[in-house]
C-alpha cells in the first residue's frame, strides 16, 4: 500500500549540547550506551535523514543500462551471441548491514542477464569480488543475487567466488608507471566483457576500485595497501585526497589501455539502516525527538541485551537486515560513473561542520565491512574506529592533531577462528611486539601474506586472507599517526591494552584521561554514527 | 448535611500528588527528554481522528488475532444479542474480488452483525469505515476498534482527501470495505440520506457495491441506549451493483439508497411485492414520512417491527 507522503528529510546538524540537551546514544558493540556530554563545550554531529528511494528501481536500472554514461554505448549494443560475459559484484562488505531483499545486486544482475539472454550470450559467468576477503556462503550469495540467479548458475560452476590464491586463476596484466603491479582474475581479465555490479554504501567505494581491488590478489594491493599509502590517504573517503585511490586508479588505466573492457554499474542507497517504524527505529532518531514509544522499546531492547549471552546478541544483530533504498543507478564507463555516484553519495553523507575538536567520541556499533555474521574482534574494533569513522571527513579530520579520540565498544577478547584465523596470531605475534604499522609490515607483512596454511583457509574454507589483519592496522595508520591518544570506554581491559589505547569504565574517566593531554576544558565532538554520515570540515 | 459539606469541601482542597513531579526526576530514558535550547522541536504529530495510524491492525498478526476475537467471541455475542437471519447471500455467488458492502444503520451492534454476516472470501479481508471523531479519538479507543473490527477513520466533520485515499488504497490492495454511507446512527429508527462515499469510491476504485438491509438492530441497541436488549433480526444481501456507464456518483448513491430501500420492502413485505413496487417506483423511502416526530414514530412501528405491540408510553 502506498505509504502517506512524507516531510522532506532534514539534513544533517550539528547541535551545541547544553543542559536540556537529554543524553546521547552511544553504540556500543551489541548494545548501547547514554551518556551525558558536558554542556558548553560539546557537539553532536547528526547524520541526514534517510534520501527517498528510487519509487521505480526496476525501471531506473534499465534505463541506466540503455543510456549510460561516459563513452560507452548502452548495454544491450555490447551483447553480443558468442561473446565472453563476466558478472562480477561486491561482496558481503556492502551494505552493512545487509539490505532487506531483494538486494539491489540482485535487481541489478537479473536486468543484466535479461539483456544478455535476448542478445544470446551463453558464456556467462559470475564472480563474487572479494579480493582477500573471505568467501561467501550460499546463503550469502543466495541473498545478495536472488535465487533465481544462484539456481540457473551456481549448480554449473558459473556463479562463484573470487580466488586470489588461485594459481592457474589469476592474471598480471601489467605495470603501473608507479611500479605496481596489475593483476586480475584470468576469467575476467579474458572475457570480451566485464559487467561490474557496485553497491556505493561511502564514498571511497566505487570506480576502479571495484574492478582493480575486488578481482586482484596480493601482489598488486599490496602497493596501495600499505602504511606510506595509508597515512598519505587523507582521507580515503575522498579520491583526490587518497593515495590509495590514486593508486587504484593508476592500475584501472592500465586495465584501460590492456583492452579489458568494463561496463561499470554503480548504486547509491540512502543511509535509512534502521527503518521508520519497528525496534530499531529508535536508533536513528535524534534524542529529545524519542517518543514514549520509542523510549519504551529502547528500554525493553536494552533489558533484553543484557539478559542475552553474546552469541545470542551477536545473532540477533547480525540478522537485522537495513530497509536501505536505492537513490541512484548509473552505467557505463567506469570513470564517468563514478563522478556521478560519489556526488550522489556525499548528497546523502555530507554534513558542514565547523573547525576540528580537541577530543572526538564515537560510539562504534556490532558491524564493520569485515565481522558480517561474524566476530568484531579487537583488531577489528580498532579498524573501524581509526580506520573508517576517523576518516569520515572531507577536508581535515574532525579531532585536531594531537587530539584524543575515545571510543566506545566492548572489545572482547575474541575472534572467530573461521573467518579470522591469522588475527589471532597476529593479536597474540605482532601486536605484542609492535603496533608500528610500518614495522609490522617490514617485518610480519609477507610471512603471513605468504603462509601457505592461511592461503588453504582463504581459498578452501571462509577465512579472510592471512595478511588481511596488517590491512586492518593500515587503515588506522593514518589517525595513528594524527592522535594524541585514544582511549577505549568499556572495553575489555587487557584487549585494549594489547591495541595500544587506554582502557576506561566511564565516558567520564575517558574525558579526564583526555585532559591529560588536551586540557581540563577541551572542546569535544560526538560522531553519531551509524546511521553514515560524513563530516565536511571546514 | 452540613458536616457532609463541610467535609467534601475540606476533600476538594487536599492537593493529590502530581505525576508528573516524580517522573521528572527519573533519568532519560524512563522520562521524556527535553529539547536543547538551540534545536526547534518537532512539530507535534497528531495521532488521533483521520491520522490515527490503522496499518498496523491489517497486519498478519492482528488478522489472526481478529479472526480469533471474531470466532470466539463476537459470533457467539451476535447470536446471543441478535439472532441474525441471513438472506440473499447467494447473489453474491459468483463474484469475486473486493467489494464496498453499503448497509442502513441503526445500531452499534451493526459492525458486528455485518463482520459475521459477511461470507468468505470477503470477510477475511474485510476493513470497516469508522467515523474518526467517535471511534478514534483516543488511542485507546482507535486501537480496539482497529483490532477488532478492522476500522479505520472516515472523516465525516470535515472535507478532506485522507479518508477517501486510504479507502481507495485499501480497495486497491483487494480490501473490502464495509461502510454505512448515512454517516451515522439513526437518531429516530428511520433512515438517513445516504451520503456519495461509498458510490464515489466505487466510482474510483471500479469495484462494485453490495447493498445491505439490517432490520431489527435498533430493538437492540439504539442510538442513546447503554445496555443491549436481544431481539432477532434480518440481514438482507442485495444483488452487487456497479456503475453504468455515464452514470455520476451522486446518481449511482442513490441508487444504492433506493436499492437498500428495495431490500427493507422485501423484508417487510415479500420479495414479488418489493419487485413490482420497485418496478412502479413506489418502493417506500428509507427515510419515512415527512411528517412531525410522533407520526414518524408511529409510522415506524408499522413498519419497522412487524408483529410488536404498539404501546403507549409509560406515564407513571
Amino acid at each position: 500500500m502506498a505509504k502517506e507522503p512524507k516531510r522532506a528529510p532534514r539534513p544533517g546538524l550539528v547541535l551545541d549540547v547544553d543542559r536540556s540537551t537529554p543524553p546521547i546514544l552511544f553504540h556500543h558493540g551489541e548494545g548501547f550506551r547514554l551518556e551525558k556530554l558536558p554542556a558548553g563545550r560539546s557537539r553532536v554531529i547528526y547524520a541526514a535523514e534517510p534520501l527517498p528511494g528510487i519509487p521505480d528501481p526496476d525501471g531506473a536500472i534499465r534505463e541506466a543500462l540503455a543510456n549510460p554514461i561516459g563513452e560507452s554505448e548502452p548495454l544491450h549494443a555490447l551483447l553480443t551471441p558468442g561473446m565472453k560475459l563476466t558478472i562480477a559484484f561486491d561482496d558481503i562488505s556492502l551494505p552493512l548491514p545487509q539490505m532487506t531483499k531483494p538486494d539491489v545486486r540482485q535487481r541489478i544482475i537479473e536486468a543484466v542477464l535479461d539483456l544478455a539472454a535476448e542478445a544470446g550470450v551463453d558464456d556467462v559467468h559470475l564472480i563474487a569480488a572479494l579480493a582477500l576477503h573471505r568467501r561467501m556462503t550460499e546463503a550469502e550469495l543466495r541473498h545478495a543475487v536472488g535465487d533465481r540467479v544462484y539456481d540457473a548458475f551456481a549448480p554449473q560452476g558459473c556463479l562463484y567466488n573470487h580466488d586470489a590464491e588461485d594459481p592457474d586463476g589469476m592474471v598480471i596484466i601489467g605495470q603501473t608507471p608507479h611500479d605496481e603491479d596489475v593483476q586480475m582474475n584470468k576469467r575476467a581479465a579474458e572475457s570480451d566483457l566485464i559487467v561490474y555490479v557496485n553497491i556505493n554504501l561511502v564514498s571511497m567505494d566505487g570506480g576502479w576500485k571495484s574492478t582493480a581491488t575486488g578481482l586482484s590478489g596480493y601482489q598488486a594491493l599490496k602497493h596501495h595497501h600499505n602504511p606510506a599509502t595509508m597515512k598519505a590517504s587523507k582521507s580515503f573517503m575522498i579520491k583526490e585526497d587518497s593515495e590509495l585511490h590514486h593508486s587504484n586508479w593508476r592500475q584501472g588505466k592500465v586495465l584501460k589501455e590492456s583492452g579489458i573492457k568494463v561496463f561499470q554499474i554503480e548504486t547509491t542507497i540512502n543511509n535509512n539502516t534502521f527503518g521508520d517504524n519497528g525496534p530499531m527505529s529508535v536508533l536513528q532518531k535524534r534524542e529529545w525527538e524519542w517518543t514514549g514509544r520509542d523510549r519504551a522499546s529502547f528500554m525493553a531492547m536494552n533489558t533484553g541485551l543484557k539478559a542475552m549471552s553474546a552469541r545470542a546478541k551477536r545473532t540477533a544483530f547480525q540478522s537485522w537486515k537495513a530497509p536501505y533504498e536505492l537513490t541512484s543507478v548509473q552505467a557505463g564507463e567506469v570513470e564517468a560513473v563514478h563522478e556521478v555516484t560519489t556526488a550522489n553519495t556525499l548528497k546523502q553523507h555530507l554534513v558542514p561542520v565547523e573547525g576540528q575538536t580537541d577530543i572526538l567520541t564515537m560510539g562504534l556499533p556490532y558491524i564493520c565491512p569485515y565481522n558480517v555474521n561474524s566476530i568484531m574482534n579487537p583488531i577489528l574494533v580498532m579498524c573501524l574506529g581509526l580506520g573508517y569513522f576517523f576518516n569520515m571527513y572531507r577536508n581535515k579530520p574532525l579531532v585536531r592533531e594531537g587530539g584524543v579520540l575515545i571510543m566506545s565498544h566492548p572489545t572482547p577478547w575474541e575472534f572467530h577462528p573461521v573467518h579470522h584465523p591469522s588475527y589471532i596470531d597476529f593479536f597474540e605475534q605482532v601486536l605484542t611486539e609492535t603496533h608500528d604499522p610500518v614495522e609490522m609490515s617490514e617485518k610480519y607483512e609477507k610471512q603471513y601474506a605468504e603462509d601457505e596454511w592461511y592461503r588453504h583457509l582463504y581459498r578452501t574454507s571462509y577465512a579472510y586472507h592471512g595478511v588481511h589483519p596488517f590491512y586492518m592496522w593500515y587503515w588506522g595508520s593514518h589517525a595513528l599517526e594524527h592522535l594524541g591518544q585514544v582511549i577505549i570506554v568499556g572495553g575489555d581491559t587487557r584487549a585494549v591494552q594489547r591495541l595500544g589505547f587506554r582502557p576506561a569504565s566511564t565516558l567520564q574517566d575517558a574525558l579526564e584521561m583526555a585532559s591529560d593531554t588536551v586540557g581540563p576544558q577541551a572542546s569535544i565532538t560526538h560522531y553519531h554514527n551509524p546511521p553514515i554520515l560524513m563530516a565536511d570540515v571546514t | 448535611m452540613a458536616a457532609l459539606s463541610d467535609l467534601l469541601s475540606k476533600a476538594a482542597d487536599v492537593k493529590l500528588p502530581r505525576l508528573k513531579k516524580p517522573l521528572a526526576k527519573l533519568p532519560f530514558p524512563l522520562r521524556a527528554p527535553s529539547t536543547p535550547l538551540t534545536v526547534e522541536p518537532l512539530p507535534p504529530v497528531r495521532k488521533t481522528g483521520a491520522d490515527f495510524d490503522t496499518e498496523w491492525a491489517r497486519s498478519g498478526p492482528a488478522r489472526a488475532a481478529r479472526e480469533i476475537l471474531t470466532t470466539t467471541m463476537m459470533e457467539p455475542i451476535v447470536q446471543f444479542l441478535a439472532s441474525p437471519s441471513r438472506q440473499g447471500l447467494d447473489r453474491l455467488e459468483g463474484h469475486e474480488g473486493p467489494m464496498i458492502f453499503a448497509a442502513n444503520h441503526h445500531s452499534h451492534i451493526d459492525t458486528p452483525v455485518m463482520i459475521t454476516s459477511i461470507p468468505e472470501p470477503w470477510r477475511s479481508k474485510l476493513v470497516v469505515g469508522a467515523a474518526a471523531d467517535y471511534f478514534f479519538n483516543s488511542r485507546i479507543k482507535g486501537s480496539l476498534a482497529a483490532l477488532t473490527i478492522a476500522a479505520f477513520p472516515i472523516e465525516r466533520t470535515k472535507v478532506g482527501r485522507k479518508s477517501a485515499d486510504l479507502a481507495a488504497e485499501l480497495l486497491e490492495d483487494g480490501w473490502s470495505l464495509l461502510i454505512f454511507p448515512e454517516g451515522g446512527r439513526s437518531p429516530d429508527g428511520w433512515g438517513q440520506a445516504f451520503r456519495g462515499g461509498a458510490a464515489y469510491l466505487a466510482h474510483r476504485c471500479d469495484v462494485p457495491v453490495v447493498p445491505v438491509h439490517i432490520e431489527g438492530t435498533a430493538r437492540i441497541l439504539r442510538k442513546g441506549r447503554a445496555l443491549p436488549k436481544p431481539s432477532s433480526t434480518k440481514i438482507t444481501f442485495g444483488a452487487p451493483l456497479t456503475i453504468h456507464e455515464g452514470e455520476r456518483s451522486a446518481a449511482f448513491a442513490e441508487r444504492i439508497e433506493h436499492e437498500v430501500a428495495v431490500l427493507a420492502d422485501e423484508v417487510s413485505t415479500d420479495w414479488w411485492s418489493a419487485r413490482k413496487r420497485a418496478h412502479a417506483g413506489t418502493t417506500p423511502s428509507l427515510s419515512g414520512p415527512q411528517a412531525g416526530v410522533w407520526r414518524r414514530v408511529w409510522a415506524l412501528d408499522d413498519r419497522g417491527s412487524r408483529g410488536s405491540r404498539k404501546s403507549w408510553p409509560n406515564t407513571n
